[in-house]
């Protein structure tokens, strides 16, 4: 199935999700209520069905920069459960960006879940910035559900940025993110979460610093609107001379609930680590700024959010 | 123009009822450039937080040219033409300079328009134009951001409570210059200043002098200050220990007299 094979809701989900207008430059897999709809390979970016067909792998020839790899996912249909395993292979001094996503648009009345299992090979000095974005719609009772699962294995020296947006319209959401970082390699995690409704989200990384010089900064930001709960499990693990940080951040509005569990272990005495939890309400003071700039309540309170998740 | 009429307002402390501001009516016409000072804890601060709306008063009435804005929250006053800057002014995480100043706009003002803003208040603007208004800013540098809104506002009156706190000696200089300019354009909006500082009351029209809740003495400048030189009132920028006034950095000013930012921008 070619790309502008895709339909209406197809489309919005693949804007939403990879902020795609039009076929994407370079390489990419699109996939659509659990078969592939569309796929195109790039000279150093080979994209592969596995043999048991659970999935894909991607393999990015050493010294690829400046390259894009897009692996969307589209559900549209209701009751479906897609369960997929992808694979980055990411070859030494590579430079790529690879974006992820998955959009549900669950207007029946079964639930629609989609549990991606990314795990990231990622080679010496290469350098990576993965972006992962959620979405959900549809007015079914159905509903929509997603269950991520990332690993992450950097060699030495690399470098791997990692931007994980859910903002809207995701029921169920139990993510797991697990990291593992060599000699003089960094790890950068930028978390936005929000729910609203009765929205249930849990997110838990794991991050092991095990080289000299490797670094991690986790930073969560997150909304819970509503009666929704959010549970925030941060944990880094020191197992060499390095230096780590996580960073949790939330607003609570309505009838919103957090539990935020920040966990560091030093295992080594020449790691360094820190975190931040902050949970509270937006400030009175925030409030009253934008609405002496003439905002409503309710216009400030939306300003402040957008910000805080930007 | 502005105008309190008998304002009063108390606040529960245990079982008792505090005034915090007793009984006070003044004018601020239009075209003028006011000064409110007074010893701390007198209630200025909690003036201009009545005049903003972000307080009650438990009596009396607030008019704004002859509309009566008692009852008016504080999104309708500024949307009516008040703008009020903070002492201590507030910080977002994620919203940038520029978003800031667009709220205060009111519209979508151009990146150069936004720059003039910073400018005029001695930032360099294209340093601070994407900058988050968050904890990375020093106390001065959102301070004059602060004001900057109200720049970007330009409403027929602005309120800026104690904008000298927390303020650098040379950031002081160029402040000064912005509310020179301010009251050299201030064709028909008034400005009302909460100031200690004898600079500010020196370009002051009219001086009210706030204490223990009630106005002690108001009128011209010329009558009020010479009363208040010396006094916690009027204080003056920096005075060294020989008792002279202490050299202040110049600051570079382009034809038209506008301070010329720091760095190069």
């Amino acid at each position: 199935m070619e790309f502008k094979k895709l339909d209406a809701i197809q489309k919005r989900i693949l804007m939403e999700v990879a902020d795609l207008h039009s076929v994407p430059e370079g390489a990419y897999n699109i996939r659509s209520d659990g078969q592939l709809a569309a796929r195109s390979n790039s000279a150093n970016i080979e994209i592969t069905s596995k043999e048991n067909g659970s999935g894909i792998d991607i393999r990015i020839k050493p010294g690829t920069k400046n390259e894009s790899v897009h692996i969307p996912v589209i559900m549209e249909k209701s009751g479906l459960h897609d369960v997929v395993y992808n694979d980055f292979y990411v070859g030494e001094d590579c430079d790529v960006i690879i974006v992820a996503g998955c959009g549900i648009s669950n207007c029946g009345g079964q639930d629609s879940q989609h549990d991606g299992i990314h795990r990231f090979f990622v080679g010496k000095n290469a350098k990576i910035r993965y972006v992962e974005k959620h979405y959900g719609e549809g007015d079914g009772s159905g509903k929509r559900i997603l269950n991520p699962v990332t690993e992450v294995y950097q060699e030495e020296g690399s470098h791997v940025e990692m931007e994980m947006v859910q903002i809207k319209g995701v029921d169920s959401t139990d993510r797991s993110t697990i990291a593992k970082v060599a000699k003089g390699a960094s790890l950068l995690v930028k978390e936005r979460l929000m729910t609203h409704g009765e929205q249930y989200a849990a997110s838990a990384y794991t991050v092991d610093l095990d080289g000299d010089g490797s670094s991690a900064d986790i930073v969560s930001r997150s909304v819970a609107r509503d009666k929704s709960y959010q549970r925030l499990d941060l944990r880094v693990n020191g197992n060499a001379a390095c230096s780590g940080h996580t960073e949790c951040d939330s607003i609570i509005m309505d009838e919103g609930r957090i539990l935020a569990i920040p966990q560091l272990e030093a295992n080594c005495t020449e790691s360094a680590l820190i975190h931040e939890a902050a949970i509270g309400k937006i400030a009175g003071d925030q409030l009253i700024k934008l609405m002496t700039l003439g905002l409503t309540e309710k216009e400030a309170e939306e300003q402040i959010v957008n910000g805080f998740l930007k | 123009m502005l105008e309190l009429k008998n304002i009063s307002f108390d606040v529960l402390e245990g079982h008792q009822e505090i005034g915090i501001i007793r009984d006070v009516s003044f004018t601020i016409p239009d075209n003028k450039f006011v000064v409110i000072t007074g010893p701390n804890g007198g209630g200025k601060s909690t003036l201009a937080r009545l005049i903003a709306g972000i307080e009650k008063p438990t009596s009396g009435s607030l008019f704004l040219d002859g509309e009566d804005i008692t009852d008016k929250s504080i999104t309708d006053r500024a949307r009516m033409g008040i703008s009020y800057a903070m002492q201590q002014p507030v910080r977002f995480k994620g919203i940038e300079v520029l978003d800031l100043l667009r709220l205060a706009a009111g519209k979508r003002v151009s990146v150069a328009d936004a720059c003039q803003y910073l400018s005029r208040v001695g930032l360099c603007a294209k340093d601070y134009i994407n900058r988050e208004v968050n904890a990375s800013l020093s106390g001065g540098e959102l301070k004059r951001i602060e004001i900057a809104t109200v720049l970007a506002r330009g409403t027929k009156l602005s309120v800026f409570d104690e904008p000298e706190a927390g303020i650098d000696l040379w950031s002081f200089q160029n402040l000064i210059q912005v509310f020179e300019q301010m009251r050299d354009s201030i064709k028909d909006s008034s400005i009302l200043i909460i100031s200690h500082q004898e600079r500010i009351l020196e370009i002051a029209d009219d001086i009210i002098v706030v204490a223990d809740g009630m106005i002690d003495r108001m009128g011209p400048r010329e009558e009020i200050l010479p009363s208040l030189i010396g006094t916690a009132s009027a204080v003056g920028t920096c005075v060294p220990f020989s008792g002279k006034p202490a050299s202040v950095p110049k600051i570079p000013t382009d034809e038209n007299g506008n301070p010329i930012p720091k760095k190069n921008c």
